[in-house]
């Protein structure tokens, strides 16, 4: 028998809910914030803290979720949380379970499984946190999940350009202007497969949206009871920085997975498994609707030209009919043989 | 790679053992004894041979904790904050550039009021990339709350390793402690040491208890949320406080270490050396006191009467003793190994200080001079040390000097 080194900690078991009367009641993500009509991002903050139950840590990096949430003198959360700077989603993750683990170990504290959430926005996650983050995953030891809010900008800051902002898009730091229209020309950091390609010790990856809770919440469940770190990437759509009616921010996560734009899967130990309509595309049991249908619904794609549309269409085609992996991992089909 | 210089059955031994070792190898083992939980690792030199040592002594199995290497320093620093802010008792470091990219951490620690002890190698900043001492790096974290101090020899950085972390972790602080080690000339070199038992440092050292700020889910607490004009006055005012106290918690500790070790330090916050019929003195911090003493004791066969004072604790800066030290003297020269660029008189920091503390407190201010000397990892001579003196005498005879003067600087 091999000797690994690594010493297993028991998870929670956290079995999947069995349907939407099965979820629980309770909330650990209360009222007390200030975030907008429609913010999805609170919508799975809301949900993490129910699939994650009372026996959690919480970690919040810069960001909305930071500011909105926790304003001096009142909090939202009803389990243990702590700010951590924009860039240490990973690093407050590691840090904590580290704690937990030696405390635990030395008889400090009572031994028993508690979760580790560190959740970051697409600044804390796919920008400045990801070296720590990539780190974090690395490390087996320790049972902990990164959770990134992804609402595509720098929500917090008046909109701003970030490493997952879609193509094209005005923000305050690409406005169009008289010569240039699309002043964004770098395509969305595909965060996921970057952490689930890159770090084999990570057990599970998984790309979730609020416009399905049941599976985003099961997701989280799946991903605190596997044991090791985990990481799962969430798509939320923002009113005030898409600029659209908070009525249909709901509607608008359902359209961004079935244009194909977000692809809903997970790879747990190294299997990939599509979701939902995004299983139905890749079988093509379901035609991809147009991304048209999503992009001019908001306001932040208004100076699109029929030329940009096309140009977006194309490079989601291309996830769709190219990529090794569709949807998933960007490698050409044609490099194969 | 590095190895201890002594045998692991000598450190179980219950007696209290000496041990030829290096500055960071005596932190190690005093890291080992404080039986510390987490630590975080990235290299640089040279603060890293710290981490060398403990590395080992976690494989050997003679320290328990979880030994991370991290990615960054500002990883390294982030994950002890957040592991002390569980309760666990932490170690880091770093030195130069590495301790500044840990820079936002190191600001938001003492905010945060989370205890961390951690030993900054003491090394220039880059440009242009050296690897010799100068005090910058740490000085830089001066005015946020950490505490900062400089020690001299290999047993002053193992006893001021306990101590750090006796206050670092009174509740009365909460603060984290930086140990300035002069690079290459304490981190590298090897003195006797003695090292007390297992024991006896847990009596010292009790568990670091964080009390009801204890993030776990027992504990129901949202820690670090927003605020703004509105309350940040207040909590700052908090910080503010435990800088009112720290002389007191650190004097109390080291009358705790001199009961339970034996060892004296007489005042905590500065060493004096022939003062006793000094008419001038000289004042600096770290391992340039070797070179400076050696002077004294040749200039005193010449019958020029000088001393040495060497500051331990930079923060907190106990300005009132410094003063009634230093206000009996005809002239100060204090040796800067640093830069205060654009400061008041051109002068290094702890020149700056000092005139700051004499100036409020003092009832008698002598000229206070200040010397840059030794940047960069250059030696600070015995000839240089005759030259200062000699321009310290020249103040104290009434002869106009410049207020600031580079020292040992190529023609």
């Amino acid at each position: 028998m091999t000797t690994t080194f690594v010493e297993e900690k028991p998870t929670q078991n956290l079995e999947p809910f069995k349907g939407v009367k099965k979820v629980p009641y309770e909330e650990y993500f209360t009222s007390g914030h200030r975030t907008c009509e429609g913010c999805e991002s609170a919508q799975i903050m809301r949900l993490m803290a129910k699939a994650a139950g009372p026996r959690t840590i919480v970690l919040g990096a810069t960001g909305c979720m930071y500011v909105a949430n926790t304003s001096y003198y009142s909090t939202v959360w009803g389990v243990p949380w702590m700010h951590t700077q924009l860039g240490a989603g990973g690093s407050s993750a590691l840090g904590t379970a580290a704690a937990l683990r030696v405390l635990m170990r030395k008889g400090v504290l009572k031994d028993e499984p508690i979760n580790v959430i560190a959740f970051c926005g697409d600044g804390g996650g796919a920008d400045m946190g990801l070296s720590a983050i990539s780190a974090t995953m690395t490390h087996p030891d320790y049972n902990l999940l990164i959770l990134l809010y992804d609402n595509e900008e720098y929500g917090n800051t008046d909109i701003q350009i970030s490493g997952t902002s879609p193509y094209g898009v005005n923000t305050s730091f690409s406005t169009p202007g008289k010569v240039k229209r699309i002043m964004h020309h770098r395509w969305k950091k595909n965060v996921a497969p970057l952490i689930l390609a890159g770090h084999p010790t990570c057990k599970y990856v998984g790309t979730i949206s609020t416009s399905y809770p049941l599976q985003a919440m099961n997701n989280i469940r799946k991903a605190l009871s596997i044991g090791g770190p985990t990481f799962i990437h969430c798509l939320n759509p923002c009113p005030k920085g898409w600029d659209f009616d908070p009525y249909i921010a709901f509607e608008l996560g359902e359209l961004a997975v079935n244009t194909g734009i977000w692809p809903l899967y997970e790879v747990e130990n190294g299997k990939l498994k599509l979701h939902g309509k995004t299983e139905q595309i890749a079988n093509g049991r379901f035609k991809r609707l147009p991304v048209r249908d999503y992009l001019l619904k908001q306001g932040r794609f208004a100076h699109f030209t029929e030329e940009d549309i096309a140009f977006f269409q194309s490079k989601v085609d291309e996830m769709w009919e190219k990529w090794l992996v569709p949807g998933v991992i960007p490698l050409q089909k044609d490099l194969e043989g | 790679m590095a190895t201890l210089t002594m045998p692991v059955e000598e450190v179980k031994k219950v007696q209290e053992q000496e041990a030829l070792i290096t500055g960071a190898e005596a932190i190690a083992i005093a890291c080992k004894l404080a039986n510390v939980d987490v630590v975080t690792a990235y290299p640089i030199r040279p603060y890293d041979t710290v981490m060398q040592y403990m590395s080992q002594l976690v494989a050997d199995g003679e320290m328990d904790c979880e030994f991370i290497v991290a990615e960054s320093e500002n990883s390294q620093f982030e994950i002890v904050k957040h592991a002390s802010v569980c309760g666990a008792r932490v170690f880091c470091g770093s030195s130069g550039i590495g301790w500044m990219y840990a820079m936002e951490v190191l600001t938001v620690t003492p905010a945060l009021r989370v205890p961390m002890v951690c030993l900054v190698g003491n090394r220039a900043l880059d440009d242009p990339g050296a690897f010799g001492v100068e005090h910058n790096d740490a000085l830089a974290v001066r005015d946020l709350g950490w505490l900062l101090n400089w020690v001299d020899t290999a047993q002053e950085a193992f006893d001021t390793a306990l101590i750090s972390y006796r206050v670092a972790e009174d509740r009365r602080m909460f603060v984290p402690c930086a140990i300035s080690c002069d690079g290459a000339f304490l981190t590298h070199s090897q003195a006797l040491v003695k090292i007390p038992t297992a024991e006896q440092v847990k009596k010292f050292l009790p568990r670091y208890n964080r009390g009801d700020l204890l993030l776990h889910p027992d504990n129901l607490i949202s820690v670090a949320p927003q605020a703004n004009e509105d309350w940040v006055m207040e909590i700052r005012r908090q910080n503010y406080a435990v800088t009112e106290h720290a002389c007191d918690v650190i004097r109390e500790v080291y009358a705790e270490f001199e009961k339970t070790f034996g060892r004296k330090y007489g005042n905590p916050f500065f060493e004096e050396y022939m003062t006793d019929d000094a008419e001038v003195v000289l004042f600096g911090m770290g391992t340039l006191s070797t070179p400076v003493k050696v002077a004294i004791r040749k200039l005193r066969e010449q019958g020029k009467k000088v001393g040495f004072v060497r500051l331990r604790w930079f923060r907190p800066f106990a300005s009132a003793e410094i003063a009634k030290c230093l206000e009996r003297f005809r002239a100060v020269g204090v040796i800067d190994r640093d830069l205060s660029l654009g400061a008041p008189d051109l002068s290094g920091v702890v020149a700056t200080e000092v005139r700051s503390a004499m100036y409020a407190n003092a009832k008698n201010r002598p000229p206070v001079l200040d010397f840059i000397c030794g940047l960069g990892g250059r030696e600070v001579t015995v000839p240089d040390v005759e030259k200062m003196t000699d321009i310290v005498f020249q103040a104290a005879n009434g002869k106009s000097q410049p207020l600031t003067q580079w020292i040992g600087l190529r023609g």
